[in-house]
């Protein structure tokens, strides 16, 4: 009875949806091992043995594990898998690809996206954007699941000292090949865990209005979101899309700054711990989750508030 | 080449859900239903790919109810060639669908074959990735661009932080995100002349697949309401507000 958490990594650095991913594999109860496969990715692996909690690191380094393509993880985990009886991975854009093809190739159906565990076999997930809460119940030999990293608090990632075990590589499928990877460079924290967020919607109306919300953002060290209708007027890219379809943020903080507050949106942030809305609308729907309200023009409200901090 | 579509029948996107008292599920009676938005993407892809040369059948297949014919009329009317249901009354669940699609695929060898990266319903996310395995094909999902150029396939997916490109030989599953493409509307001439069109129907045993759920759903439930929030007459007051009683600046 043991327990896999497939590591989120960039060979260097673990990201920060693992170590929540491990306070999940945790409240199961059992002893739990992290799999770290990459290319050149010892420091990772060194970073997973550090993190309180786990048991063991297993790594296996080869080059076909740089980029941690689908396929070829698939093939490693299903290996690995023998030994242990609960898969666990984030549900993040790299969770999401891999998990069910894991599932699949053992024949398991999984449960992804998981809130909340409820019991060794029980478990709550979001079904329509978060709008209901269905508890599910695997009767599987084995559990394949992933979790929300924002719905579970990062265990340490300092004070364990877990032995990494080198394991072998599986042969290379190669079915794809990476090509490029094309990411914002930016300074700020990374939108998904970000203590503060600040989104812009249509209301902004343009992109360099944006800028306005770089400013208040310096201030409060925050990550930039945007709802959906603001990324399809061109304001915004694509990643910062805050919502059923983009991002999941539960931050401290989250300022809505001239959204509506469609329901698409609001799954991407209603379990933010505090929901600011400025919006001009008395009417819109975002106040209904805000908990703090601001009816006011935002082209005025977000200088002074610039000001004001 | 042929290219199967995946098409999945949901609650419209546009309504408001309801949780059942019983807590067995959402209310689906008297409700809107419509084709999953991210599958209409992936059939306007396939539709595109065949304007394009690329692609000479468009096959779009559901699993479900009669009453899942309705989305199969639409594929035709958007330029679906040929339309199947695989007819059940199971609850279905992602594991079964891609099972039953596998079995599909293998009958009709299409080259490439296309999903919506989610559906709106159940949120799981997983079909496309569980067919990719179940064939052993390569996968491609959260497509924000798609090009293919002899056996190849390369697509751009959306990926956190970013975009990333990869290359596959073909056969390949992509599963389709947002900015795929703006799929259209069905033009009136075309649903009246898809009204008139065959939909061919298929069981699970006749794919050899019992479609059988394997997770068991305990409770629907409404999620948490979050206690009532208050209107700040002035950024003073929010900025008063937010130091002093919520502690988060």
């Amino acid at each position: 009875m043991t327990t896999l958490v497939i590591a989120e990594h960039s060979n260097l650095t673990l990201r920060a949806s693992t170590l929540n991913t491990i306070a999940a594999a945790l409240q199961l109860g059992e002893p739990v091992s992290v799999l770290v496969a990459g290319y050149g990715a010892d420091m990772a692996a060194q970073e997973a043995s550090l993190v309180v909690g786990v048991h063991q690191v297993l790594h296996a380094d080869a080059p076909h594990y740089a980029e941690q393509l689908a396929e070829e993880m698939a093939v490693l985990i299903q290996k690995l898998a023998t030994d242990f009886t609960t898969l666990i991975a984030p549900a993040t854009v790299f969770g999401r690809n891999l998990l069910p093809r894991v599932a699949a190739l053992l024949d398991i159906a999984p449960i992804t996206d998981i809130l909340a565990i409820e019991s060794n076999d029980t478990f709550v997930r979001p079904i329509y954007a978060g709008n209901a809460l269905a508890k599910v119940q695997t009767l599987e030999t084995k559990k394949v699941l992933s979790v929300r990293p924002t719905s579970f608090e990062a265990t340490a990632a300092q004070g364990g000292n877990a032995s990494v075990v080198k394991i072998e590589a599986c042969a290379a499928v190669r079915l794809s090949q990476f090509k490029s990877r094309d990411l914002a460079s930016s300074d700020r924290p990374e939108l998904a865990g970000a203590r503060v967020v600040i989104s812009g919607g249509r209301g902004l109306q343009s992109g360099e209005n944006f800028q306005m919300l770089e400013a208040l953002a310096d201030k409060l060290g925050a990550a930039i979101g945007a709802s959906r209708a603001a990324v399809d007027a061109g304001y915004v890219p694509n990643d910062y899309q805050v919502g059923q379809t983009g991002k999941i943020v539960a931050p401290e903080l989250y300022i809505a700054v001239g959204i509506s507050g469609a329901v698409q949106h609001l799954a991407g942030m209603k379990d933010s711990k505090v929901i600011v809305a400025i919006n001009k609308d008395p009417d819109a729907p975002i106040f209904q989750v805000a908990d703090y309200g601001l009816v006011a023009d935002l082209f005025q409200a977000i200088p002074e508030l610039t000001a004001a901090l | 080449m042929k290219v199967v579509v995946a098409l999945k029948r949901v609650i419209d996107y546009n309504v408001k859900i309801r949780v059942k008292t019983d807590g067995t599920g959402v209310e689906t009676a008297n409700v809107k239903m419509s084709m999953n938005p991210f599958d209409e993407i992936a059939l306007e892809e396939a539709v595109r790919l065949k304007e394009a040369g690329i692609v000479s059948e468009v096959i779009a297949v559901t699993l479900g109810t009669q009453a899942c014919q309705d989305v199969l009329r639409t594929a035709l009317a958007v330029g679906a060639d040929r339309v199947v249901l695989i007819e059940t009354d199971v609850e279905l669940q992602p594991l079964a669908v891609a099972t039953c699609l596998k079995a599909f695929v293998q009958k009709e060898q299409p080259r490439l074959v296309l999903l919506g990266k989610q559906a709106i319903d159940d949120d799981a996310n997983q079909t496309g990735q569980m067919l990719a395995a179940l064939l052993g094909w390569a996968q491609a999902t959260n497509a924000f661009k798609l090009e293919i150029a002899g056996d190849h396939a390369t697509v751009t997916r959306e990926i956190d932080g970013g975009l990333e490109t990869l290359e596959a030989s073909l056969p390949v599953i992509v599963t389709a995100d947002l900015r795929l493409n703006t799929p259209r509307y069905a033009t009136l001439p075309n649903i009246m002349k898809a009204k008139k069109k065959t939909i061919e129907s298929l069981l699970p045993a006749d794919l050899g697949v019992d479609p059988s759920p394997r997770l068991k759903t305990l409770l629907v439930s409404d999620p948490p309401v979050r206690k009532p929030g208050i209107v700040v007459n002035s950024v003073t007051e929010l900025v008063e507000k937010l130091r002093n009683e919520a502690r988060v600046i």
